[in-house]
């Protein structure tokens, strides 16, 4: 018998306390606070690469990480979805929730939270396999295996990753035939097909030219009406563009953290006006 | 000290801007300074060769316009950068129509040398320092990035208006009893409105200057705040 594919509701999730007195940078009293970011410390081995981030992410918002090289913001983006247990020697300490559940506890089912938490990496990664198996490719291995519900799951996915329309026609031709541009937003349509309700993205256009980085770009603004995004960019013009709220990190630390129409034009801190204006080392 | 921009041409570009800007300043103090000289001292010659000046003024507007276009569409710049650019956009618009105040200052002076001078004094030129010390300090204020000079400029608007309405009514006063002088008061009534639109303006940049400063807006504050 099938195994219904079981996705997660949004509406179940749990909606947090405001959280007061404890340091953290919080984005705005209205908000419904998704990940709750704690004390987070990261250390490589006995190499310290995250310093006591404090941070609340809203609900349906877009958070972008900017920073220099090696200022740890890819590094945060992977502890949200523990993909640093892949990494040898590492150790994270402090707190990382997601509605309100701690994913730094080493008895979490580390697939459930990939499962809820979506990636969408640097260089696009589709699946050698026809446009159709790389977006069905995750509801199958979750049970869904009925024909009908994979064809909905499909264009739905595809319909929101904006790539429907190109791909419609040529859904069992070789994903590798796509153009770059359309193999990103393949790889958001096979993250997006297992309903995540956060999706995470490190450096998604930096292998894009400017027509195939407006088309994600576009996109991010339609997918923040169903999902939680975080973004990690080098192009501080594209977290400008896409974000609701921005993070200054540099070595390690969160500099400053706050709406994004404000840290580009008056930020409070000296190292982000410096950063944001080029004036940096 | 600012530390200096990683980008060397960017930064020169930020600090040819912000040089126009002064030249711009600069000129139109002299616009200004010379226009009221012809006014008061009834001479005709000086009076054309600020109009014929002003077309340095436009220029400078023009060049200032296309230097902020250019940073905008080849920088995308953020935060203090950002700030100076849309000052100096908002600036030079506010010192090119004080350029063209001067003009219209030397215009109703040419008018007055057709005349005879008037027979009582109107002050004008009390008016036209307290004005011309507004713009020198907001000015100032914009190359030492100085809130607290402009604050107390922004703070002397009130001053020069409630002044103005003094001289309107002392004009209307001699108006009324000499009906002969109608005609070259009311020239004269433009004058005091020229000189307190360009404390307005000098208001104008000042309150530009704040805000590429702080950050913090406050323009359309009546009263301005007390302090910052």
């Amino acid at each position: 018998m099938e195994k219904e594919h079981q996705l997660p509701t949004h509406a179940a999730s749990v909606s947090l306390p405001r959280p007061s007195g404890n340091g953290a940078t919080t984005v705005g009293d209205e908000q419904d606070i998704e990940i709750q970011i704690r004390d987070a410390c990261l250390f490589y081995g006995k190499k310290q690469a995250l310093y006591n981030i404090n941070m609340d992410i809203g609900r349906h918002e877009v958070t972008a990480f900017i920073g220099p090289s090696g200022c740890g913001k890819s590094t945060l983006l992977r502890c949200l979805n523990r993909l640093n247990d892949l990494v040898d020697g590492v150790k994270v300490t402090g707190s990382i929730k997601i509605d309100g559940r701690e994913t730094i506890d080493p008895t979490l089912d580390v697939t459930e939270l990939r499962k809820r938490v979506g990636m969408v990496f640097q260089k696009p990664n589709p699946f050698p396999k026809t446009i159709y198996e790389n977006v069905a490719y995750g509801p199958r291995i979750l049970g869904v295996s009925n024909k009908a519900r994979l064809d909905e799951i499909v264009e739905r996915s595809l319909r929101g990753s904006a790539l429907w329309e190109e791909a419609k026609d040529r859904l069992h031709d070789n994903a590798l035939g796509l153009s770059g541009g359309q193999h990103q937003r393949l790889c958001i349509a096979r993250t997006i097909a297992v309903e995540p309700q956060i999706v995470l993205m490190d450096e998604p256009c930096s292998a894009l030219d400017p027509i195939a980085t407006t088309k994600i770009e576009e996109l991010i603004h339609e997918l923040k009406q169903n999902y939680t995004i975080v973004i990690v960019t080098h192009n501080m013009q594209q977290a400008a563009r896409v974000s609701d709220y921005t993070a200054f990190m540099y070595l390690g630390r969160l500099i400053e953290f706050g709406k994004t129409d404000k840290l580009f034009t008056t930020p409070e801190k000296q190292e982000t006006e410096d950063y944001i204006t080029g004036r940096f080392g | 000290m600012p530390t200096l921009h990683t980008d060397r041409q960017y930064e020169e570009e930020l600090q040819q801007l912000r040089a126009k800007i002064l030249e711009m300043g600069g000129l139109v103090e002299k616009q200004i300074s010379d226009a009221m000289t012809a006014l008061i001292g009834r001479n005709s010659p000086q009076a054309q060769e600020v109009i014929a000046r002003d077309h340095t003024v436009n220029y400078l507007d023009v060049a200032t316009d296309e230097s902020c276009t250019r940073l905008l569409a080849l920088h995308q710049p953020a935060g203090r950068d950002l700030r100076l650019i849309m000052t100096s956009l908002k600036i030079t618009t506010d010192l090119e129509r004080i350029g063209d105040i001067a003009q219209n200052i030397c215009e109703r002076a040419l008018e007055l040398n057709q005349e005879a001078p008037l027979t009582f004094s109107s002050d004008l030129s009390r008016m036209a320092e307290w004005a011309q010390s507004m713009l020198r300090d907001s000015l100032d204020a914009f190359v030492r990035e100085d809130t607290s000079l402009a604050l107390q400029v922004c703070q002397r608007d009130e001053f020069i208006d409630s002044r103005t309405d003094e001289l309107f009514r002392e004009m209307l006063t001699h108006m009324t009893q000499d009906p002969q002088s109608v005609s070259r008061a009311t020239r004269h009534l433009f004058v005091t409105k020229y000189l307190e639109r360009i404390a307005d303006h000098a208001t104008n940049i000042a309150e530009m200057v704040i805000y590429m400063a702080k950050g913090k807006s406050i323009r359309h504050v009546s009263p301005p705040p007390a302090s910052l």
